[in-house]
């Protein structure tokens, strides 16, 4: 077994219980900007997709990560943007006179 | 040497860009601090980005700054649609994250191919396994949201040992693949075979189970980038795609949890196939009906209302006179609360969404225990689109096939009053005992219109 292997599983399970305790926390009401920004931070596979392109390999690995490129940017642009919009239109009842 | 520093850069950076993520998520726990949840990931996600830019090993920059600008293209349309268009749009952003990663895996197998250890195969194998099913898998959400699949479940006699004989098919690939990486010809059949079985793990599943299907697909994808980031050793890849995963996986318990239900049961239980054929017409059973003005003069009378909201309105696109309603009711002094079922609607938190669209107030939407210990003092219990989870049946009948789930206790409330556009049984064709009770009303017709009527019946009563 690779130390890369191990090393990487200590930082995947401390992230995942990082995650169990920040997600469970967040109130339900933002349930569903939650998963369009988890979505938007997943997009960060865009950096493994660059390196694969800019690399220049084979022919077919450009191609491949070319098209990752395209599709998680978008996924992080696209995250970011409505999650922003979501977020935007949670407003309090303006106490006027109650 | 300066290749090494500027390596050490780019890692620091990527340690800075993590800790903006957890930040991130962590200040999503309260509407106020939200906002700034959203900044702290977008300075992560620039800084990972900008400082990837710099890695040594890139050659050529011309054809990626092409695809990071077709992907910002596509990318702003898509976090521009409308609220009512979010659950499919997650669906499709589900798949373009689990197609990148597949994408990524698949050209690095093709690049590194004939040295593979056995163990850094079975990594590639699996990631690509998970993300390619992923992907189908959400094409087909994302199409059965948008309707231009059949949103009920496609089911056929012994379609769970076909569709996991696929999954062990594609597994046992792989196997082979992790003894004879050089076998470049049968890897994209094991990419095929994944994707075959992601379309067949979700047409089976249904409209009223898409909230979870969504959860799980979203914790599927964070997953496939947790795995990339341990078959390129990076580590950024692994936070992100945990916490990703972690997110989706939360979220599927909760769904799950609030219809009763265990995770098997959802992916290989398929809603419809019980209820269709059970029980139809049982006995003539009476409902009352009425009027939009009558229903405007009982709602006027009363001091407290609590408006239940499902999936219905969200298709009736009824949230905005919702609002008209809401601040009609309100003006009049009349205490207005939305009781918000965990599953209402098509994914995890879609009614909160559309409600605030509407510029509903978010203190004025009450989670459902909370809600549930106020219905009995609460005079109008108002039913916009929503079924099962309001369903009693679920309480005390043992052979529904939503007992135990828990619902919103409307029929505690002194009226109830259900807009419905006629007596069919809901998505679930599950019969709703709640229709027939001594205190409840019928209101039929589309919920736009109808709330449009209660509404214009409320000004013209103030009128004259």
């Amino acid at each position: 077994m690779p130390s890369d292997f191990l090393s990487n599983l200590y930082v995947f399970i401390l992230a995942g219980f990082i995650g169990f305790e920040v997600i469970k926390r967040v109130s339900p009401l933002l349930h569903t900007p939650l998963m369009s920004l988890t979505n938007a931070l997943d997009a960060i596979v865009v950096i493994a997709a660059i390196i694969i392109a800019g690399r220049h390999e084979t022919t077919l690995s450009v191609t491949l990560g070319l098209i990752a490129v395209a599709a998680s940017f978008s996924n992080m642009v696209g995250g970011f943007l409505i999650t922003d919009r979501m977020l935007r239109m949670f407003k309090t009842g303006k106490p006027k006179k109650s | 040497m300066t290749g090494l520093v500027t390596q050490q850069l780019i890692d620091s950076t990527y340690i800075i860009a993590v800790v903006g993520f957890v930040l991130s998520l962590k200040w999503l726990s309260s509407p106020v601090s939200a906002k700034y949840g959203v900044l702290a990931g977008e300075i992560a996600a620039a800084l990972a980005v900008g400082a990837t830019l710099f890695n040594p090993e890139l050659v050529q920059y011309k054809w990626i700054l092409v695809a990071l600008i077709i992907g910002a293209g596509v990318g702003i349309p898509l976090g521009m649609v409308h609220m009512t268009a979010v659950p499919q749009r997650t669906a499709l952003s589900h798949a373009l994250g689990a197609l990148s990663a597949a994408l990524i895996g698949i050209a690095e197998y093709y690049v590194a191919a004939p040295n593979l250890s056995k163990f850094s195969m079975g990594e590639i194998g699996l990631e690509v396994i998970i993300g390619s099913l992923t992907f189908t898998g959400s094409v087909i959400a994302a199409g059965k949201l948008q309707e231009i699949l059949p949103q009920r479940p496609i089911t056929y006699r012994g379609q769970n040992i076909v569709s996991l004989s696929i999954l062990g098919a594609a597994l046992a690939i792989m196997i082979v693949l992790m003894f004879h990486p050089e076998y470049t010809h049968l890897f994209p059949v094991m990419v095929v075979v994944a994707a075959i079985f992601g379309v067949m793990l979700v047409t089976p599943i249904g409209g009223a189970d898409m909230p979870t299907v969504i959860s799980l697909l979203n914790s599927y994808a964070g997953f496939s980038a947790a795995l990339l980031g341990f078959v390129l050793n990076s580590k950024v890849l692994v936070v992100a795609g945990a916490l990703d995963g972690s997110s989706g996986f939360i979220l599927s318990v909760i769904m799950c949890k609030a219809m009763n239900r265990s995770f098997t049961n959802v992916m290989f239980g398929a809603f419809g196939q019980v209820q269709t054929s059970g029980k139809a017409v049982t006995e003539e059973k009476t409902v009352r009906s009425a009027t939009a003005e009558e229903a405007a003069a009982i709602l006027s009378a009363a001091n407290k209302v609590a408006i239940v909201p499902g999936y219905g309105m969200a298709v009736a696109q009824a949230q905005h006179k919702v609002r008209e309603l809401y601040d009609a009711l309100t003006k009049k002094g009349i205490d207005v609360r939305f009781g918000i079922h965990p599953v209402a609607g098509r994914m995890p938190g879609h009614m909160n969404v559309l409600l605030a669209e509407a510029d509903i107030p978010y203190d004025r939407l009450i989670e459902m225990e909370d809600m549930n210990s106020d219905l009995p003092q609460t005079d109008v219990a108002l039913i916009i689109g929503a079924n099962d989870v309001t369903n009693p049946a679920a309480r005390s009948d043992t052979s529904s096939p939503i007992y135990g789930m828990p619902i919103l206790d409307v029929d505690k409330a002194r009226t109830v009053m259900v807009i419905k556009r006629s007596m069919n049984p809901g998505f679930a064709g599950i019969d709703n005992p709640l229709y027939y009770l001594d205190n409840t009303l019928m209101l039929f017709g589309d919920a736009k219109k109808f709330v449009g009527d209660i509404v214009r019946e409320l000004a013209g009563g103030q009128g004259g």
